[in-house]
């Protein structure tokens, strides 16, 4: 019964929480429309994500994201660098094959939305069977050390939160 | 004697001019990187932070300045970060399709090519 009115207890929170912020008052009325979005939005759009994503642990996915964060104000201040002070015959853009373990599709589409946003990289394709991510470095001197970085610094706390 | 006010002030100035910096430069490596994928890099994200100090200005602004704590300036960062890298994967895709040539990428090392190039309509992406 409650699974089959939530299908999706995260979502159910989180549009009721955007829903929230959107508005931007705390009332009644907002706090009806809320819910009731919370709980058609899921049902009706259920059908096309009829897995729900298991996320083991809520910490480590907070700390990720602390991470992301600090990360992408580095690449921003890496990327303006290297676009303000490297003569652009001397930057060396490489395509890397990134082989990823990461099963769960919210976790792959975490870990490539992340890479887009973090330095100088930008998630370009997907391995037909979903397999590898093909990325985009603006300045790699060195695309395996790029490759094992997003291993070992993104791809290994993904597959502890989610699988 | 500088009073919290002014402090403020010069916290929101300094993201204004943070935020602005970080967008002309994203503007500018448009023009000066030379090839379609190396130009995806500056707006993806030079303009992250450009926009986010902005919003972040107007949080504080309207927190300390009139008294009302708003939360769309936070919505407005959370979608940012949501759909920008859901436009570049569609860039990069469309630019892969139309000039970038099989050959010009490296293999997957599987068995499968790139979605962009795969001509097999049936396979279905198995986790």
């Amino acid at each position: 019964m409650m699974r089959r009115l939530f299908p999706h207890p995260y979502l159910s929170l989180t549009l009721f929480i955007v829903w929230f912020l959107l508005v931007n008052d705390l009332k009644l009325g907002s706090a009806v429309l809320a819910a009731f979005l919370a709980i058609t939005i899921p049902l009706l759009t259920g059908a096309y994500w009829p897995n729900r994503p298991q996320i083991k642990s809520v910490p480590a996915l907070i700390a990720y994201g602390l991470i992301v964060f600090w990360d992408v104000i580095l690449a921003n201040i890496q990327v303006a660098r290297i676009i303000l002070f490297m003569p652009a015959d001397r930057i060396r853009s490489a395509w890397i094959p990134v082989p990823i373990e990461l099963r769960t599709p919210e976790a792959i589409a975490l870990l490539s939305g992340t890479i887009t946003m973090t330095p100088g990289t930008v998630t370009a394709d997907m391995s037909d069977c979903g397999r590898v991510l093909l990325i985009h470095a603006l300045h790699a001197p060195d695309p395996d050390a790029v490759r094992d970085d997003i291993k070992t610094r993104y791809e290994a706390r993904l597959k502890r939160i989610f699988e | 004697m500088i009073g919290l006010d002014q402090i403020t002030e010069i916290v929101i100035a300094a993201l204004l001019v943070i935020g602005g910096i970080f967008g002309l430069i994203g503007s500018f490596g448009l023009l000066k990187l030379r090839d379609p994928m190396q130009r995806l890099h500056a707006p993806t994200k030079a303009t992250t932070v450009g926009v986010g100090t902005a919003l972040l200005a107007s949080v504080l602004d309207l927190w300390i300045f009139e008294a009302t704590l708003t939360w769309q300036e936070l919505l407005v960062i959370a979608f940012l970060f949501l759909t920008a890298p859901i436009t570049a994967l569609f860039l990069a895709k469309a630019h892969l399709h139309l000039t970038v040539r099989h050959e010009d990428i490296p293999p997957t090392g599987t068995k499968r090519p790139w979605a962009t190039y795969s001509t097999d309509d049936a396979d279905e992406f198995q986790p």
